[in-house]
């Protein structure tokens, strides 16, 4: 017995001692501010899962000697949370969606983009530089983009949906096999269309009737599902789903029997972008990882392994024909996606909005 | 008659931990069993395959996430497995007190998001850098309690005669402490080092706000995957670390056959 | 033979030092201190851009109690009862099993519990995604064998968020059960039964009672985490039905106001410190019943 707890102890202290001395780590490059030269800095990046290409990273490691750490995020808010909880700090460089930016601004996080440290701007569609979150890309530079719509199984549902009211009024043989995206906006952003209000509404009136409209249409849905629907679609547990378009494509490439199409009341124009934040002590390797990505090779792979499009123009060009045939949504022209609402963050408002998804989803 | 009376009444309660364990391993095996289906998709069986495992072997960040919280689970378990036997004996034996306990056990209590953040928050405006040992620190605090909580139970109804016997024929107080109660304890402290370890090993949200950008634990790196729905390569996941866990558990077994069995059977 | 007792009295508070001291002390740096931190936050404003603006104020806790959020943790807590309640009865007789059995059965088979979950929460909840399903393997079972003709929805339902919530508790039921049962041993019920009790009669009477504390365990580590959990209803619930965490996840996320999150927070921390008050209770009580009998 006693035998047993002296090596149980001895066990404890060597395991203590290893986690110790193996186990601490910096939080974040602690390299110093301007001055340090490139290949001396670190930056520490987060972004989703599987959202940079293949190699991007290694291949700016190399070119540069920067020492890149990459971080996940599975949401914008589970982001702004870890970034709002380190008062700023944590990361050099994240990848967010345009909506979420306000708030990084107005805290003073986010930090004022030197275009001229970036010379591939210039490769960025004219469009790209005067959307809505952020005029001018003073604080953000555009990493992707696209619109949400519709994304059927063409071989299960008889007509083509045109219309945002399917999940409202469906046909009886869809009842218990669509979903909605979750999360707000999206979440409204049916009732929202079809009541003709604006995406980007702070009307306590206008978010209640959409508040009732999808409740209504609850009854008609299998479920909010923001992750798992294009696996759903291709395993026919779900017929006809809300999507972002480049998701919708992951389904394409697995199903060429699904579609994707855009409701004709229109949609709304999200765009994912990079900021630098304030707190970054590494700035310049930072911008220098923003004009690597928007390298025309590099803004290709993104389009050609993330399958989502870029704002890229030098890049959309150089796209292989033959994937633009598999995914006619990558095909969408810049000038139609600005006939989009781009969507805002709505301040102050915000809370009418998380109210609206509570009552929908306690209902 | 009796006998038989125990015999139905064995057989009943039997049942019942075999409705346990169908429950328990259901998904299990529908994991164990896609995880060798070439098409990865549960409504098609492609035909056998282990590309799946391939794909598993040649992912290093998952096996480098699955270290980490190995490795953290082992420390979290051995800091509060201490703390939490002398947090239950401390509370059972010396002060006294209604508030006292509820108080001790209010760490499991608090909903995990807000402990998370409130971590997070002091970690922050104490300038403590975010990395394995705040994991490690925010691990350890519920898991604690929860190992506090299932000694008590055993202590509850520890018979202190014994450990006045051994006393009275002249062991010293350390002496009885070491070779007396703890023994005597031991099936509550290995059911609560079980516990611990599941929970620090399996845990997500404390671990997602308390690691920093560069600590991935096996769960915060399955969360961020979510993204796609759960690849095939999960499920390749999911029955290695049964497989693991399993041979651990044999080995672990083999190696303390004699004290732990003493320990287990009383 | 004062000085004797006053030395004991010394010495309890001393060895009470040594024994709680670690403990408390982490619990002071690592629990009490952040959620003070909350705490204090509940009563200040959102700040413009959300995070915290040290202005003081009660509005939310009077937000709190808006009818929207009440409904909420009322269902939440109705979901969590009955979690707690199923597992109880569904753990104690396999508890009781595993704790009768021959000796060396019983690590094994206790094991065999815990094991499963050592593999991640998540993907064993996608796997009964993958079970419950429309294309499920249990509708495709069902139709198959044509028990039924269309397949179920089981998906998006409070039921599958309460199998999914069990599924994800029980081995926090069954080991503190298993704890309780097995240090009772076979005295007490062969007692009751050469004193003339029934089998039922000795459960009810005797076994029952003196598992109190292993009964109270359980049902309180499943009981407070299933409140707040927040991932088995967004996956298995379909995000159909929310649980008061997934509001409080939202507070803290989408709307960005810690205060009103950290506000709805408290409203549960109360609802589970009661809980453990009560339990606190239960077990002295308890513990002089015994005290009196033997």
């Amino acid at each position: 017995m006693r035998r047993w707890i002296r090596s149980a102890a001895l066990a404890t202290t060597v395991v203590l001692a290893l986690a110790a001395c193996g186990g601490g780590g910096d939080a974040g490059g602690d390299a110093g501010t301007g001055g340090v030269p490139l290949e001396d800095q670190t930056l520490t990046i987060s972004n989703w899962d599987a959202y940079t290409p293949e190699g991007l990273i290694e291949a700016f490691e190399e070119e540069t000697g920067v020492d890149v750490t990459l971080a996940l995020h599975t949401t914008n808010e589970d982001l702004v949370g870890k970034i709002q909880a380190a008062q700023g700090g944590g990361f050099d460089l994240v990848f967010i969606s345009g909506n979420y930016l306000q708030t990084l601004i107005d805290q003073g996080w986010a930090a004022e983009i030197d275009h001229d440290l970036i010379p591939n701007l210039a490769n960025l569609h004219p469009e790209a530089n005067e959307l809505g979150y952020d005029p001018g890309n003073r604080y953000s530079v555009p990493y992707t983009w696209g619109t949400t719509g519709v994304c059927y199984r063409s071989d299960l549902v008889e007509d083509e949906p045109t219309s945002w009211t399917i999940f409202h009024d469906p046909p009886a043989d869809l009842v218990g096999k669509m979903t909605m995206l979750g999360t707000n906006p999206w979440l409204l952003e049916p009732a929202l269309r079809s009541l003709g209000f604006s995406l980007n509404t702070t009307d306590p009136a206008e978010i209640e009737a959409a508040t009732r409209w999808t409740i209504e249409a609850k009854e008609n849905l299998k479920g909010f599902d923001d992750t798992t629907f294009y696996s759903e679609l291709v395993a026919g547990n779900t017929w006809l789903a809300q999507a972002w378009d480049g998701w919708c494509n992951y389904g394409i490439a697995e199903d060429p029997n699904i579609r994707f199409v855009v409701p004709e009341e229109g949609s709304d124009l999200w765009t994912d972008t990079m900021v630098i934040l304030a707190s970054s002590e590494n700035k310049e390797a930072a911008h220098a990882f923003i004009d690597f990505v928007l390298r025309p090779e590099n803004g290709k792979a993104v389009a050609e392994l993330v399958y989502y499009k870029v704002p890229n123009r030098a890049a959309m060009e150089q796209l292989d024909p033959k994937l633009l045939e598999q995914f006619p949504n990558l095909g969408i022209p810049p000038s139609e996606l600005l006939t989009y609402e781009s969507l805002r963050d709505p301040g102050e408002a915000i809370s009418l909005w998380t109210d609206a998804a509570a009552k929908i989803k306690s209902a | 008659m009796a006998r038989e009376v125990g015999r139905r009444r064995d057989l009943a309660l039997g049942a019942m931990l075999a409705v346990v364990y169908l429950f328990l391993y259901a998904p299990i095996l529908v994991l164990v069993g896609l995880s060798f289906n070439a098409s990865g998709l549960p409504t098609a069986w492609g035909g056998f395959s282990t590309r799946w495992y391939h794909e598993l072997l040649a992912s290093s960040d998952i096996l480098a996430a699955l270290r980490t919280s190995a490795t953290i689970a082992l420390v979290v378990t051995a800091v509060s497995t201490t703390l939490g036997t002398l947090l239950a004996l401390g509370l059972e034996r010396t002060v006294r007190s209604t508030v006292l306990d509820t108080l001790v056990f209010l760490p499991a209590v608090v909903p995990d998001i807000v402990l998370a953040i409130g971590l997070l928050s002091s970690f922050t405006l104490l300038r403590i850098t975010l990395g394995f040992q705040t994991v490690v620190m925010a691990h350890v605090v519920f898991d604690m309690v929860f190992v506090a909580a299932i000694v008590r139970a055993r202590l509850g109804y520890f018979d202190r005669s014994i450990e006045e016997a051994a006393q009275d024929l002249g062991a010293s107080r350390l002496a009885t402490f070491l070779r007396v109660t703890i023994p005597v304890l031991s099936p509550g402290i290995v059911a609560g080092a079980l516990i611990a370890f599941t929970l620090s090993f399996d845990e997500f949200i404390i671990a997602f706000f308390t690691a920093g950008p560069r600590v991935v634990t096996f769960p915060i790196r399955i969360y961020s995957m979510i993204r796609f729905g759960v690849t095939p390569v999960v499920n390749a996941i999911a029955t290695a670390i049964l497989a693991l866990s399993m041979s651990l558990v044999l080995l672990a077994l083999r190696l303390t056959r004699r004290e732990v069995r003493r320990a287990v059977e009383g | 033979m004062r000085g004797h007792r006053g030395r004991a009295a010394e010495g309890r508070w001393l060895s009470g030092a040594v024994f709680l001291g670690p403990g408390l002390t982490a619990w002071a740096l690592l629990f009490a201190f952040p959620v003070g931190l909350i705490l204090l936050y509940s009563f200040f404003t959102r700040g413009p851009f959300g995070g915290v603006e040290y202005r003081f104020t009660l509005r939310n806790f009077e937000r709190a109690l808006d009818p929207l959020f009440v409904r909420v943790l009322w269902g939440s807590l109705l979901i969590a009862a009955g979690t707690t309640v199923i597992a109880l009865l569904i753990c104690y007789p396999a508890a009781y099993f595993i704790a009768t059995r021959p000796a060396r059965w019983r690590l094994p088979l206790l094991v065999l519990v815990v094991l499963p979950f050592w593999t991640n929460l998540l993907i064993r909840t996608y796997a009964w995604i993958v079970l419950l399903n429309r294309e499920g393997l249990v509708n495709r079972v069902l139709i198959g064998t044509g028990i039924l003709d269309r397949p179920l929805t089981l998906l998006g339902t409070r039921l599958a968020i309460v199998f999914g919530l069990l599924y994800v508790y029980l081995p926090l039921m069954i080991l503190p059960l298993f704890s309780a049962i097995e240090r009772l041993g076979e005295a007490p019920r062969q007692a009751a039964a050469d004193l003339g009790a029934s089998p039922a009669r000795a459960f009810v009477r005797v076994t029952l009672p003196l598992t109190m504390p292993g009964i109270m365990a359980g049902c309180i580590f499943v009981f407070v985490p299933t409140l707040g959990n927040f991932v088995v209803p967004d996956l298995l619930g379909a995000g159909k039905a929310i649980m008061v965490g997934n509001l409080i996840q939202s507070q803290f996320f989408q709307a960005r106001d810690w205060p009103f999150g950290a506000a709805l927070s408290i409203s549960v921390l109360a609802v589970t410190t009661l809980l453990l008050l009560v339990q606190a209770r239960v077990l002295t009580r308890e513990r002089r019943l015994l005290a009196r009998g033997a």
